[in-house]
C-alpha cells in the first residue's frame, strides 16, 4: 500500500486513494479529502462523517446510504445534497473508511 | 432429545437439513425445517428463462422431494421467533420450540419499496423483475412482444441477489436482439447505483470493453428515488432522468418480514451474523445461514454451498463444546452468461477480488476465468444437473470451500508491484 503525505502526516491509502488504516484518519486530514473532491465541510458535513467514523467502528463495515438514512438519521437524498454525484462513494472517502463494495 | 429448527428450505436450509442429518445421530437429535410454500425453484434458472433457454417446469421441484428421511417438514408462515424463550411462533397459531436455530429465510425483491415501481399501470406491463416465477415468465411474454424502443436494465440498490445477473440480462438481451435481426432497433441502457458495471480492478480491466462492444449505454451513480408511471420515467435522488420503454429491474431486496417482526434484523430485515462463523451477533444458539445474513458476500447458491460445507463441521463440534475449527473466507464462484453461447467464470472471496486465470475443476476440467468461453456456458447449464442431483442433497462436489490461489494469475499485482518500485 502507498503511503502520501496529507497534512504534513504520512497516511497509507490504496490504489483509489482510499484510507486503509482506521486511526491515521483525524479531521485535519478530512478537511484537505473533502478539497480534494471540492467539498467545504459544513457542521452538517460533520455529523454525517462523525456518524460514518462511530457506525464503522461498531459494524466493521462501510456504512450503505441507506444504514446512513435509518441509523444516522440523514435522508438520502440530503446524502446527495451534502455529497454531490456520489454520495457513498465521497462519505467513505472524506471519513477514511473502505469504499462501499459492489461484486464484480 | 435435542431440537434443532431450520427457517426456511431453500438452497441454504435444504442443503443444512442434508449435511446435518448425516452427522446428528437420530436418537439424540431431531431436526425440522419449515417454509411457507411446497415449491423449491432452482433460481439460476430465472435469469435464462425469459430468452426461452428453460420452461417452468425445469426449474420447479417439490420441496419434500429434497428433505431427507428422519427431518420433519412443516409448510406454515412464521409470525415471530422469539429468542430469549428459543420458540417460533407460526401464523396458524402453533408453537415450535428449540435447542439450536438455523435462519435460511433468504432475500426477495420488494418493488413496493420504490415509490411508483409497482404501479398496476406499469408492473408486468413495462415494469419487470425477473427473479421470481412470475416476474421471469411475464418478462418472457413480454420480451416476444418487444420489436423495437429503450430496454432499461436496472438495479435498484445493492446488495442484491445473485449481483452479476443483471449484467447477464444485459448481455443476454443483447444477444437475443441480435439474433432476431432488431438489435439496431433496441436501445440499450445499463443502470447502477455503483460507479460502474464493474468496481473491482481487475475486472474492469478485463471486461469493462464488454458493455461499450454491445453499445451498451451506461448510467453509473444512479440512486432511483422514484418511477413516473405517466412518462415512464426513472427518477434519481439528485433528480437526473431515465425514460424507458421497457424497464427490466432488480427491486429492493430484503430479508423476510418475521425477521423484522422479531426486532432482529438490520434495516433491511439481514440478521447481524458472524461473517466467519455464521453465529448469530447476539444469540448463541442461533446461525444465520444463505442469503438471510448481513455477512460481506454475495447473495449467491454457491456461497451458500460452500459455507454450509464449513458449517456443518463447525455445528457439530459446537454443540459438543468443542471449538469451531473452519473460519469462512467469503469464497463465491459464479458462472456469468455473456450471450452467444459464451460464459465467463469468476472465482473470489472477501479479501481476494476476481482474478484472472484457470479454475481447476476435476473432471469438467481447468476453465479460463474472467475470460469468454463457451466451456464456462455449457458449464453453467451443467450446474442445473449438479443442483438438483448433488448439492442440494449435499453430497460431495469437488470443489473446495475455502477460495484457493492455484491457477490464479498474479501478474496484475506484479506489474503493479514493478511500477512501485521503479518510482
Amino acid at each position: 500500500m502507498p503511503t502520501i503525505e496529507i497534512a504534513s502526516k504520512p497516511v497509507t491509502v490504496n490504489d483509489e486513494g482510499f484510507m486503509t488504516v482506521y486511526d491515521e484518519w483525524s479531521e485535519e486530514i478530512a478537511t484537505v479529502l473533502a478539497a480534494q473532491v471540492e467539498i467545504e465541510l459544513t457542521p452538517r458535513h460533520w455529523e454525517v462523517i462523525h456518524f460514518l467514523r462511530e457506525d464503522f467502528k461498531k459494524e466493521g463495515e462501510s456504512s450503505t446510504s441507506r444504514h446512513t438514512q435509518t441509523v444516522g438519521g440523514f435522508p438520502i437524498k440530503e446524502q446527495f445534497e451534502l455529497f454531490p454525484k456520489k454520495p457513498a462513494k465521497k462519505m467513505s472517502y472524506i471519513a477514511g473508511l473502505p469504499k462501499p463494495k459492489g461484486c464484480v | 432429545m435435542k431440537n434443532l429448527l431450520v427457517l426456511g428450505a431453500g438452497s441454504a436450509g435444504t442443503m443444512v437439513v442434508n449435511k446435518l442429518r448425516k452427522k446428528l445421530p437420530k436418537d439424540t437429535w431431531g431436526i425440522t425445517v419449515i417454509d411457507q410454500d411446497s415449491e423449491h425453484i432452482y433460481q439460476p434458472g430465472l435469469l435464462l428463462m425469459p430468452f426461452g433457454t428453460y420452461k417452468p417446469e425445469q426449474l420447479v421441484k417439490k420441496r419434500q422431494s429434497f428433505i431427507p428421511k428422519g427431518v420433519d417438514f412443516i409448510q406454515a408462515t412464521v409470525d415471530k421467533i422469539d429468542p430469549l424463550i428459543n420458540k417460533v411462533y407460526l401464523q396458524d397459531g402453533r408453537e415450535v420450540g428449540y435447542d439450536y436455530l438455523v435462519i435460511a429465510s433468504g432475500t426477495t425483491p420488494r418493488p413496493e419499496q420504490t415509490p411508483g415501481m409497482n404501479d398496476p399501470a406499469l408492473w408486468y406491463k413495462s415494469v419487470f423483475d425477473f427473479f421470481t416465477m412470475a416476474g421471469s415468465l411475464a418478462l418472457r411474454d413480454a420480451l416476444k412482444d418487444f420489436n423495437g424502443g429503450r430496454l432499461v436494465v436496472h438495479i435498484s440498490e445493492m446488495p442484491i441477489k445473485c449481483p452479476v445477473a443483471p449484467l447477464e440480462f444485459t448481455f443476454l438481451a443483447d444477444a437475443y436482439f441480435t439474433k432476431r435481426g432488431i438489435r439496431d432497433k433496441v436501445e440499450i441502457v445499463y443502470v447502477t447505483p455503483l460507479e460502474g458495471a464493474f468496481t473491482k480492478p481487475v475486472c474492469s480491466k478485463h471486461l469493462g470493453w464488454m458493455l461499450d462492444e454491445r453499445k451498451i449505454t451506461l448510467e453509473p451513480d444512479f440512486v432511483i428515488e422514484h418511477i413516473d408511471a405517466q412518462t415512464k420515467t426513472m427518477v434519481s435522488m439528485d433528480e437526473r432522468e431515465i425514460p424507458f420503454d421497457l424497464l427490466v429491474t432488480i427491486p429492493v431486496n430484503m430479508g423476510a418480514d418475521f425477521i423484522a417482526r422479531s426486532g432482529m434484523g438490520d434495516e433491511l430485515n439481514y440478521v447481524p451474523t458472524d461473517k466467519h462463523n455464521f453465529l448469530s451477533d447476539k444469540y448463541p444458539n442461533i446461525f444465520v445461514l444463505g442469503d438471510a445474513s448481513n455477512i460481506p458476500a454475495s447473495k449467491a447458491g454457491s456461497v451458500a454451498h460452500f459455507a454450509i460445507d464449513l458449517f456443518s463441521e463447525n455445528f457439530v463440534n459446537y454443540v459438543n463444546d468443542r471449538p469451531m475449527e473452519h473460519s469462512f473466507d467469503g469464497h463465491a464462484n459464479c458462472f456469468i452468461e455473456s450471450g452467444n453461447g459464451k460464459g465467463l467464470l469468476i472465482d473470489f472471496n472477501y479479501t481476494v477480488e476476481p482474478l484472472t486465470g484457470r479454475f481447476p475443476i476435476p473432471v469438467i476440467g481447468p476453465l479460463p476465468l474472467l475470460k469468454e468461453s463457451r466451456l464456462n456456458h455449457i458449464g453453467k447449464l451443467a450446474f442445473r444437473w449438479i443442483y438438483w442431483h448433488i448439492l442440494l442433497k449435499g453430497r460431495y462436489l469437488p470443489i473446495p470451500a475455502l477460495m484457493s490461489m492455484a491457477g490464479k494469475d498474479l501478474v496484475i499485482k506484479s506489474e503493479k508491484e514493478k511500477a512501485h518500485a521503479n518510482n
